[in-house]
Formats: C-alpha cells, sequence, structure tokens
C-alpha cells in the first residue's frame, strides 16, 4: 500500500469516528484499533463464559424451585452473550479456537472478580445485584462504541440482562428482611463482593494502559474513573434499602461534588488477582479445560455428520 | 427465458451505518452480483440504506409455523427472564 492511500484511508476512518459512524466489519480500520478491539471484546465474551462458573456452583443447591429456574435461566444467557462476543469479535478476522486458546493459556484475561469463590447462597444475589449492576453500567456505556458488531451485541445483551441485576437483588432483599443469621449472610456477601465489584472497571484512569486511545476511537465511552464514581452513586442507596451497613466506612455524600465519596481500592490485590494469583483463577480455567476437553465428542459428532452430509449430497448429484 | 427460471434472492438493507441488516423483500435474479444490482434500483432508490445484502432464498433455513407448538412455546412459561417478574421496593424500582 502506498503511503498516500493509507493516509488516504486513515483520514476517512478518523473522519468516520469523529462523525459518530459505526465502523463496520468492512471498513478499512487501522492495525491498532483493530487488536485494541479483539483484545476488549475477546477478554469480554471469556468473562461472560468464566462468569458461569461461580454462579453455576449453586445452581443444583438453590433453596427453591423457583430460584434454581432463574438461576438456570440467569447462567443460561451468560452463555449466551459468549456466544454473541465471541462471533462480534470473530468479524475482527481472529478465530473462535484462537480465542479459546489465548483463555486456556492466560495470554487473555478475563474479569478478575470471577476468581473469587461463592461461599454462601447470598453469594449468589450479591453477584447478580453488584457484579451484574457494575458490568451494566459499563454495558450502558459500551452501546455506543465505535465498533458496530460491538454495539449492536450490548444493545442486545443489556436488553436482556435486565433481569440479571433485580434477581440479585430480591434474593438480597430477602435475606436482608429476614432472620438475624440470614441478615448476616447478605451483609457477608455484600461486603466480599463490594470492592471486586469496583475493581471491575479497572485501574485508574491515570494508571490505565488502554484507556487513552480506547476513548480517543471511541473504543470506550466514559472512563474507568467516571463508571465507577456512577456505580457507587447508583448503588449507596440501594444498600440503605435493604438496611444493611456500608461496606467501606469512607463512603459520604460529597455536596460539593454531587457525588458519593469513597475509600481507595486495593490495587495489590486486584493485580495479584489479574496476574492468576486470585483465590479461584486455577480452579477457573481448569474447569474450563475440562468442559472443552469433555465435550470434544460432541464437536466430532458434529463434524462427522457433516462429513456425512457432504458424502450424501455428492452421490445425489452423481446420480441426478 | 421466464422470471420462474432464475433464483429468487431475499434482499437485506442496512439504512444507516451502525444498524442491522433488515429484511425488506425479494427479488429474482442470474447471479449474486446482478441480484445487488437489481436491489439497489428496487429498495434503495430513495438513499433508504447503505450496505445491501442479497442472498438466495433456498439458502434460509426457516423454522416452521405449525411447529410453533414444539419449537417456540416452551419459552412462553419462564416469565422470570423478564425484569418485570421482579418486585422490588418502589424506591429502587429503576434498577
Amino acid at each position: 500500500m502506498t503511503v498516500l492511500k493509507k493516509e488516504a484511508l486513515e483520514a476517512d476512518f478518523e473522519r468516520k469516528i469523529a462523525e459518530e459512524q459505526k465502523i463496520e466489519p468492512t471498513d478499512w480500520m487501522p492495525d491498532a484499533y483493530r487488536k485494541n478491539l479483539i483484545r476488549q471484546m475477546s477478554q469480554h465474551a471469556h468473562s461472560e463464559v468464566i462468569g458461569m462458573q461461580p454462579e453455576g456452583n449453586w445452581i443444583t443447591r438453590a433453596p427453591t424451585l423457583r430460584r434454581k429456574a432463574v438461576l438456570l435461566a440467569k447462567v443460561q444467557d451468560e452463555g449466551g452473550h459468549g456466544l454473541y462476543l465471541y462471533s462480534a469479535t470473530e468479524t475482527l478476522g481472529i478465530t473462535r479456537s484462537e480465542m479459546i486458546e489465548a483463555l486456556q493459556t492466560g495470554a487473555a484475561k478475563y474479569a478478575s472478580i470471577f476468581n473469587y469463590p461463592t461461599l454462601s447462597w447470598a453469594d449468589v444475589g450479591a453477584i447478580g445485584w453488584l457484579v451484574d449492576g457494575a458490568a451494566i453500567v459499563n454495558q450502558i456505556s459500551l452501546q455506543r462504541t465505535s465498533y458496530g458488531p460491538y454495539s449492536r451485541a450490548m444493545i442486545r445483551i443489556c436488553k436482556e440482562e435486565s433481569f440479571h441485576q433485580r434477581q440479585g437483588y430480591e434474593i438480597m432483599y430477602a435475606l436482608a428482611k429476614g432472620s438475624p443469621e440470614q441478615k448476616q449472610m447478605a451483609q457477608d456477601a455484600m461486603n466480599r463482593t463490594w470492592w471486586p465489584s469496583l475493581m471491575m472497571f479497572g485501574p485508574h484512569d491515570s494508571d490505565s494502559a488502554h484507556t487513552g486511545k480506547s476513548m480517543q476511537w471511541k473504543i470506550k465511552r466514559q472512563s474507568n474513573d467516571d463508571l465507577r464514581q456512577k456505580f457507587v452513586d447508583q448503588t449507596v442507596p440501594q444498600i440503605e434499602v435493604l438496611g444493611l451497613e456500608m461496606p467501606d466506612p469512607d463512603i459520604k455524600w460529597n455536596e460539593a461534588r454531587g457525588h458519593y465519596d469513597f475509600g481507595e481500592i486495593n490495587w495489590e490485590e486486584f493485580y495479584q488477582v489479574i496476574n492468576g494469583s486470585g483465590p479461584c483463577n486455577h480452579q477457573r480455567i481448569k474447569h474450563h479445560k475440562q468442559a472443552h476437553e469433555e465435550g470434544e465428542w460432541v464437536r466430532q459428532a458434529v463434524r462427522a455428520y457433516r462429513a456425512k452430509q457432504q458424502i450424501k449430497t455428492s452421490n445425489t448429484t452423481l446420480t441426478a | 427465458m421466464s422470471q420462474e427460471h432464475l433464483e429468487i434472492y431475499e434482499v437485506f438493507v442496512r439504512s444507516a451505518r451502525g444498524l442491522d441488516h433488515k429484511h425488506v423483500g425479494s427479488l429474482h435474479a442470474e447471479s449474486p452480483e446482478h441480484a445487488l444490482m437489481y436491489a439497489r434500483d428496487c429498495y434503495i432508490r430513495r438513499s433508504e440504506g447503505v450496505s445491501i445484502w442479497v442472498v438466495e432464498s433456498k439458502n434460509i433455513t426457516a423454522s416452521q409455523e405449525d411447529d410453533k407448538e414444539n419449537f417456540v412455546e416452551p419459552m412462553d412459561d419462564k416469565p422470570y427472564r423478564h425484569a418485570t417478574h421482579y418486585v422490588l421496593p418502589d424506591s429502587v424500582n429503576n434498577m
């Protein structure tokens, strides 16, 4: 490609971004834009799929049949959302098996929150309410991302996910208004889930490796810190309605800022978990590999069926 | 040559960048390339779209209306997949 041609393509790309147009798979895009999207979208897809594990842990032990049906429906949704996102990422020219490989070798990340264990039933409530709540704040913002297939996947996912947070809060509400032991379960689950939920928004803007370029290209529409603040502001009144103690003594309304102040995140823990030393990192990937390997016979059967169909079709064509 | 001997193509139009392609209709054509040109002349004469997909109708596998009972209705008894199924206190009901 000549330098002149590349400059014209780049100018056209930048113009589309500036005009709030979406970039579509067949459009020319800078390599770094493509790479950045593959990183973010595949990480998002991996999070949906790995996120099925902590909640899946409670499906067989849900306290009622209704809770079990709801949890099954939610975990099923997460699997579907993983599929939307993997398919959208594939439009950028990476294959599914390359992405799975990157997940299993640790080359690709997923949301660090899923490396924490689900110790009690209340954790299922706390995850739906806080983890899905945080994810929704992020995903609502990403509906306006500049890459068309990602934006459309986000719109579909946000629509389907509206029940996830509500079912979680409903669990928390039932526990918080129940016996003293149940209320304590809810408090404990919220306390443990709170900080990892705040970490979901990623490092401070000043420390974020990808934020600058991502914001410039409108892959991300709001910064990590802005989204985190939005989540805190919407969640504190919800904690008050539950009648639970605040999970952070520094949470306080700041009249001047018009936002809630909150304490500093333990970034050392954040980086430890991201880099593989969280309580469940090993278990999550081990389970993913095991499920993938145990599913190999299904993929074999699919390939065998396709081969047989092809033989049938070619025989029909020959005899016709 | 009668039209009956031509393939039928289904036409999908993206009305603006960033939106999904939507089905708008079908037409006869002798090749995918021609189908694309006919679709342009038929369906976006007034700038209704910025992109067109054409797909041979025979390549579309469709569900059957009369199989609705088995295919679609099992989804009808799962109200818990909807946000409105969950009753929350008024002050947090915008969740």
